[in-house]
């Protein structure tokens, strides 16, 4: 053997991700295969994108140039109903999530309700806001009480299994000690479980004041209120920047959420 | 320590007088926003059809039993177009995603004052905009069709994958990569050798997650015209054809729980 040959032989490599060669291999060969079969099955009608390029640009122009007068009033009127609807959304949300929580702690609640509150929470996380907007819509009525309907189911996705795996975690000592004095089941989640998790829970609630600021304004798009059904229409319309304006002052809002929310996470804790 | 004294003897308080008149305070204003917030919703809602709601879900139930299973035949595509639109879109998102959050981690970034903010205003504006309004602006701009679903999905997880991987990146043991820098590395080296290793499980659990939330995603995308299963979702709803979109809701929920247990699989094969 050559010095050369054994050189290379002995070089260092970095080990890869998967160390079985087979699955490795395997897995870059079915991917490609995939990749082949999806890219071959989209149909791109190059007219049309090229027509939409000129509007893209004009998107990008009305973005640097953002409209908040002309529609001043519906934009001002949907962001207000947005704000309205997270706010009523999230403290209900929260009001309901925390016993759904407690019910899903397998250390805190009798087998059938922890699989009636693991349902729920299940059923909760399975489907889109906007699918059950839909349902909502459709029994409630059109307008915001739909939307915070919708936001408060999700919500207890969200935050009930966030907080029911916080307890399932929770130190057993203190709990312990409070049922040694004979405290109550009450007096045990007041002073045993409530003081370990409540960094935890407001900590989400406020992420979930976010996310559902977020969210309100999707459901809008199916008649649940709020600011999307006025992004849609000014989409509609080709209204670039008024739409521009609406997606500036969004990103804008869920920038001061972020940024207050860790500042008040930091107080709390 | 707070402590009052009423009648001569001292007693303990949790909180001073002050502190606890803010707090008070504090709940007051919290309960009156609550409340005022609730009182406009409750304006705008008419609720003669909030009352009939038990008799409009029993109407809906029963115009959606029995589903017409026959139906199904006719979103095998829909549902291919969903897979594609979730999986390409997530592949589009890693290959801008990576680099940005390279751009905006503290100790990658080439510069902390001019690059690292910018980075930073597109992950947040990517994240701050849903897959849904995304979509929305796409189908406006290059017309209906799986390519803006693609895309949108694309523009929603850029974000995410930069954010969480920049966190990630940020996180790392600075052990390693001084002992690099010690052998005389270059930058890209460090980078190359000391980081990247660091953050693959990382990096690999956040695409593999992130697929996973599209999948949920691109399932809806169709109801603002960008393919896949959604597009039949509208337009069985605007015929009010219930039994069809029974049908399409169970399939949704079977790829979603699908979905799921495979991204579960994947992420404990890594971890």
């Amino acid at each position: 053997m050559s010095t050369l040959a054994l050189e290379r032989a002995r070089r260092w490599r970095p080990p890869p991700l998967i160390a079985n060669p087979w699955l490795r291999w395997g897995i870059l060969v079915v991917g490609a295969g995939y990749l082949y079969l999806a890219l071959n099955g989209i149909p791109i009608n190059w007219a049309r994108i090229s027509e939409g390029m000129e509007r893209g640009g004009r998107f990008v122009a009305a973005f640097l140039q953002p409209n908040f007068t002309s529609r001043f009033d519906e934009v001002f009127e949907g962001f207000a109903e947005s704000v309205v609807m997270t706010i009523v959304a999230t403290v209900l949300g929260i009001l309901v999530a925390v016993p759904v929580a407690l019910g899903a702690a397998r250390n805190l609640a009798p087998l059938p309700v922890y699989y009636f509150c693991r349902g729920l929470i299940a059923l909760s996380r399975t489907f889109q806001e906007i699918i059950i907007a839909i349902l909502f819509v459709a029994m409630f009525g059109f307008g915001p009480f739909a939307g915070v309907l919708t936001l408060v189911f999700s919500t207890i996705g969200f935050l009930s299994k966030l907080l029911a795996e916080d307890i399932e975690d929770i130190d057993r000592g203190q709990v312990e000690a409070i049922r040694a004095t004979g405290g109550s089941w009450f007096q045990l989640l007041n002073y045993g479980v409530q003081p370990q998790v409540m960094p935890r829970l407001i900590g989400l609630s406020l992420y979930r004041l976010d996310i559902n600021f977020r969210e309100s304004a999707v459901i809008g798009i199916v008649g649940a209120g709020g600011i999307g059904a006025t992004l849609n229409t000014a989409f509609d319309r080709y209204e670039y920047d008024v739409a521009a304006a609406i997606l500036l002052v969004i990103i804008l809002v869920v920038m001061a959420a972020e940024y207050g929310s860790s500042a008040i996470r930091r107080w709390v804790q | 320590m707070p402590v009052s004294s009423p009648s001569g003897t001292k007693l303990w308080q949790r909180r001073t007088t002050n502190a606890q008149l803010a707090i008070w305070l504090a709940w007051l204003v919290a309960t009156t926003i609550v409340v005022l917030s609730w009182q406009v919703i409750s304006d705008r809602t008419m609720w003669m059809f909030v009352e009939d709601a038990h008799i409009q879900a029993g109407d809906l139930m029963s115009r959606m039993v029995p589903p017409r299973w026959s139906y199904i035949d006719r979103l095998w595509q829909p549902l291919w177009d969903t897979l594609n639109i979730a999986t390409l879109g997530t592949m589009i998102a890693i290959v801008f995603g990576v680099p940005l959050a390279f751009l905006a981690a503290r100790n990658t970034t080439p510069s902390r004052l001019l690059v690292r903010p910018v980075a930073l205003f597109i992950i947040v504006a990517s994240r701050s905009i849903n897959s849904l309004i995304w979509a929305l602006l796409l189908v406006s701009i290059i017309g209906p069709g799986v390519l803006a679903g693609i895309f949108a999905i694309a523009f929603r997880s850029v974000g995410f994958i930069g954010k969480l991987l920049y966190e990630a990146l940020e996180e790392i043991d600075d052990g390693a990569v001084e002992a690099i820098q010690a052998t005389g590395a270059t930058r890209p080296q460090v980078i190359a050798y000391a980081m990247v290793p660091q953050v693959t499980p990382a990096f690999a659990g956040i695409s593999v997650f992130r697929w996973d939330i599209n999948i949920r995603e691109s399932t809806v995308l169709g109801l603002v015209g960008a393919g896949g299963i959604g597009l039949q979702l509208e337009a069985s709803i605007s015929q009010l054809a219930w039994r069809e979109a029974s049908v399409i809701f169970l399939v949704i929920l079977a790829t979603v729980l699908a979905s799921e247990w495979l991204s579960a699989r994947i992420r404990h094969a890594i971890i």
